[in-house]
């Protein structure tokens, strides 16, 4: 078998049998797959709102993706992009609403401010790492905690009550003309700078020295410093640009979705179904964005089940889990097609 | 005659590139079978079907006569064939007896009994001579000994037939010594032997017969009696090989390389380079000859900028250099190939075409500006694996896949490209065939020749005396004595080494 009709069979084998075995809890708990999936597919696609509200929710996966990935690339495991993303959410509110400025610069003054803050997070496990050999695991679930915590009372400081003030108009990402093509939807300009993101990342890591060298230590830290690179600042570096990912995705809710912060009782969960989507994407930017682009879909579109189709959402989210680990096996099913394909070659 | 082992006609192939070629190797039992090779012949990728590592793509495989589908190597261990990898497989911080147990490992209602076992090891060891504690730490042993451990990995999960995948090359003489008697002890004892080695000198010493395969295709199995090294050496490579390079009456001129009262420590911190001086001038190859952990790795390290300095001063054509870091040291003209090649010299990961550049990936022409250009990295790959035959499928290869052999040629091609003024070559032969030995020592040479320093540094006494234009023996972290590789005999050296200054003694007794 060819390596490109693989690579295109394996995707859509996985998709199928996550859809069937789907089906199949839908049927055992007494609910019909086909009103169910009928659901889901209008949840995502059904009409403009719902195109509008799926890209929406993707925008901020396509940044925690991202994240993880960039790590994973340099080495690193970045459990911490949840804490990043909403420190990076925090800042980003904030200076939305504290500073009156002109658009042109208001918005990338937040966006900065995102940026900054979510490096900032992960600055913190980089320099333990490079310096003390601490584990970054650990000290970005830490860091976790902490962002949830230290973002919750600055909160409560900043409003005296449940919630930031809104942002100015001058910092949204918000725009009437999104909002009238997808009938009033939570859509903004967000999406496009996910795709600059991807961009960026990708021509980080396969284009300059920078990333030349970063993948180099994340690969043999000996060899890197044989070759005379600084292995602590490239550790540090990979990890703060994986926090600048982690933030901006939290500038996509402040800016965009909800235009403020409020208090969280836990966390998001979008820093974790990051390291989901970058598996799904196979640690490549653009395989991230389509493994966000799953992702999000399945998540906005299956908020539709309930209501049309009556199926509980505890059902509707292990269907959900069921297809997204299904694509994630790919490698068995990949494996079983070998298998399949080279039997038929030894009949013959 | 009965064959314990028949590999027939097999074929193995890398997408389009064919490893093995219909290659053949009978084993008989009881003998040391000796398999000869260039680097990336084949000669791992086909013990490694044997293993049951790889399956090969045609061909078939007897064992006492049977045929059989070696599908993993739990069924090569099942049908008692073992092998001793060439980089050990070894948990560091694991006794001996737990990682020989490790993977099948004995239980008493579900205990792990490591009494028993260690009990069995011990026996083992005595009765093949091994010389091995059951209960020491990996760690804490040497490398002859962790090979040691291997064998008594393969013995303890009753192999019969031995492979013996390049076993020599991170050895000291004496441990070579040392596993060649343990192989005969195996042999009386019944198992039988396949040998990887590309020392023909072994090969001449051990082994019965010699199956030589080239560029993935068989060439021939003889009897080893009936051959010597020179035709051993012709059907490998495919023309004659000259063994002692031939070179011109070295010309040394200014110092390019000074080193005074170096002292240099270890990770523990115990000095191991102590009050050293050396220099090297253009125009020379200083060869450092001595027994290993005589402080040469911290030595190198230290010139390097990869250790720290602790005492003394290190000059390049005049410049002190001393405590720079390592991109300041290679960017002043040193060039290096290291010691150990998978720790600093490759990332393993990388394609080859990236490990080519390492050391020049961010100077222009390959970049401008923070950005590579990738269409001049792969132009530029494909001409140092051109020159320097390097054996690979192609640029984008990852590094991992090539054979060991070639990874070090592409080291060497990527060093020497860059013209250093100083090019330190530690090791620069380890387990290369002799054809790219011959290949390696006329690039050496050519530095040379061309008025450029050259440090080597090698455990072998041939390679010393013969590339060398002068020897600094290296004992105990100082150079305890200089000498001229003609008036030199390799007894003398070899005192030397071993700490004992006779030569000086000998001399003065001859001079009255
Ligand atoms: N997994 C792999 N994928 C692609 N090519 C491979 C792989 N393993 C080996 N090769 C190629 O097959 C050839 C034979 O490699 P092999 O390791 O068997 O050589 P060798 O005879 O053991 O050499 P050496 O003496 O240097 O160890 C080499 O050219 C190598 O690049
Ligand atoms: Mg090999």
């Amino acid at each position: 078998m060819s390596k490109r009709l693989t690579n295109i069979l394996v995707p859509l084998i996985s998709i199928l049998l996550g859809i069937i075995v789907g089906a199949i809890v839908m049927a055992i708990s007494g609910f019909s797959p086909v009103d169910g999936y009928i659901a889901l597919w209008n949840g995502v696609f059904g009409n403009t709102y719902n195109i509008g509200e799926t890209i929406r929710q993707i925008t901020p996966y396509v940044f925690a993706g991202l994240a993880v990935a960039f790590a994973f690339r340099t080495g690193l495991f970045n459990i911490g992009v949840e804490g990043q993303l909403i420190v990076g959410w925090l800042a980003a509110a904030y200076v939305g609403y504290a500073f009156d400025l002109p658009k042109i610069v208001h918005i990338p003054l937040a966006l900065l401010a995102a940026a900054v803050a979510g490096g900032l997070w992960a600055f913190i496990p980089g320099l333990l790492k490079a310096k003390l050999q601490v584990h970054e695991v650990i000290v970005t679930i830490m860091m976790n905690y902490i962002a949830l915590h230290v973002v919750n009372a600055t909160i409560a400081t900043l409003s005296d009550g449940e919630k930031t003030e809104k942002i100015h108009e001058t910092a949204s990402l918000r725009s009437p003309f999104l909002e009238s093509i997808t009938d009033y939807s939570r859509l903004h300009w967000g999406f496009i700078i996910a795709i600059l993101a991807v961009i960026i990342m990708w021509f980080i890591l396969e284009k300059t020295t920078r990333g030349y060298e970063l993948k180099s230590v994340g690969f043999n830290q000996h060899a890197s410093e044989y070759a005379g690179m600084n292995v602590s600042k490239n550790i540090i570096l990979a990890m703060v640009i994986s926090g600048i990912f982690a933030g901006l995705g939290g500038a996509m809710e402040a800016l965009g979705t909800f235009g403020n912060i409020s208090k969280m009782t836990a966390f998001t969960g979008i820093g974790f179904d990051g390291i989901a989507v970058a598996l799904l994407g196979a640690n490549q930017p653009f395989g991230v964005l389509l493994g966000a682009m799953l992702f999000g879909s399945l998540k906005n579109g299956g908020l539709n089940m309930p209501n049309e189709a009556g199926i509980p959402v505890e059902i509707v989210s292990i269907v959900i889990a069921l297809i997204i680990f299904f694509v994630a096996s790919g490698y068995i099913i990949r494996v079983a097609l070998e298998r399949i394909s080279k039997k038929k070659k030894e009949e013959k | 005659m009965e064959y314990v082992i028949e590999m027939l006609g097999i074929r193995k192939q890398f997408g389009d590139f064919v490893a093995n070629d219909n290659i053949t190797l009978q084993l008989k039992k009881g003998e040391i079978h000796a398999l000869l090779g260039e680097n990336g012949a084949g000669k791992s990728t086909l013990m490694n079907v044997l293993f049951g590592l790889y399956q090969p793509e045609a061909g078939s495989i007897k064992v006492h006569g049977k045929e059989v589908k070696i599908t993993d190597p739990n069924k090569a261990n099942d049908l008692g064939i073992g092998m001793v990898h060439q980089h050990f497989m070894l948990v560091e911080n694991f006794t001996v007896t737990e990682n020989i147990i490790l993977g099948s490992e004995p239980t008493k209602m579900g205990s792990i009994n490591i009494r028993d076992a260690a009990k069995k090891v011990q026996e083992l060891s005595e009765k093949y001579g091994l010389n091995v504690d059951a209960n020491a730490k990996i760690e804490d042993i040497s490398v002859g000994m962790q090979q040691r451990v291997e064998i008594l990995k393969t013995l303890y999960r009753g192999a019969e037939i031995l492979i013996f995948d390049e076993p020599t090359a991170s050895l000291t003489p004496q441990e070579i010594t040392e596993l060649m008697q343990i192989m005969k002890r195996l042999i009386d004892e019944g198992k039988s032997i396949i040998l990887i080695t590309h020392k023909l000198k072994e090969i001449m010493e051990v082994s019965d017969r010699v199956t030589i395969i080239r560029k993935g295709k068989g060439i021939g199995t003889v009897v080893t009696a009936d051959t010597n090294p020179d035709q051993l050496a012709e059907m490998m490579v495919g023309r004659q090989v000259v063994f002692k390079t031939e070179k011109v009456e070295a010309k040394p001129t200014d110092i390019v390389l000074n080193i005074q009262n170096l002292t240099v420590a270890d990770n523990r911190g115990v000095d191991k380079v102590k009050n050293l001086n050396l220099t090297v001038r253009a125009g020379e190859i200083v060869g450092i000859a001595g027994i290993d952990g005589n402080g040469q790795s911290e030595l190198i390290e230290a010139i390097t900028g990869l250790r720290k300095v602790k005492k003394g001063t290190i000059t390049l054509k005049g410049k002190n250099i001393t405590g720079f870091k390592p991109r300041k040291i290679t960017e002043a003209g040193i060039g290096h190939i290291p010691q150990d090649r998978h720790k600093h010299g490759l990332v393993l990961d990388f394609p080859i075409s990236h490990n080519i550049v390492l050391q020049t990936y961010y100077q222009k022409p390959i970049s401008k500006a923070g950005i590579i250009d990738y269409k001049k990295v792969n132009d530029f790959a494909k001409k140092i694996i051109h020159e320097y035959d390097v054996r690979t499928p192609g640029e984008m290869t990852l590094a991992r896949a090539l054979s060991g052999g070639n990874q070090q040629k592409a080291i060497i091609g990527r060093e020497i490209e860059r013209d250093p003024e100083l090019l330190i070559a530690a090791l620069p032969t380890r387990g290369l065939d002799v054809g790219a030995i011959e290949f390696i020592h006329k690039r050496l040479i050519e530095q040379r020749d061309k008025g450029k320093a050259v440090l080597l540094i090698s455990f072998e006494l041939d390679e010393v005396m013969n590339v060398s234009d002068s020897i600094a023996v290296i004992h105990d972290g100082s150079i305890i004595d200089r000498v001229l590789p003609h008036e030199t005999s390799e007894q003398d050296l070899g005192l030397l080494m071993a700490g004992q200054k006779l030569h000086q003694d000998s001399k003065k007794v001859g001079d009255e």
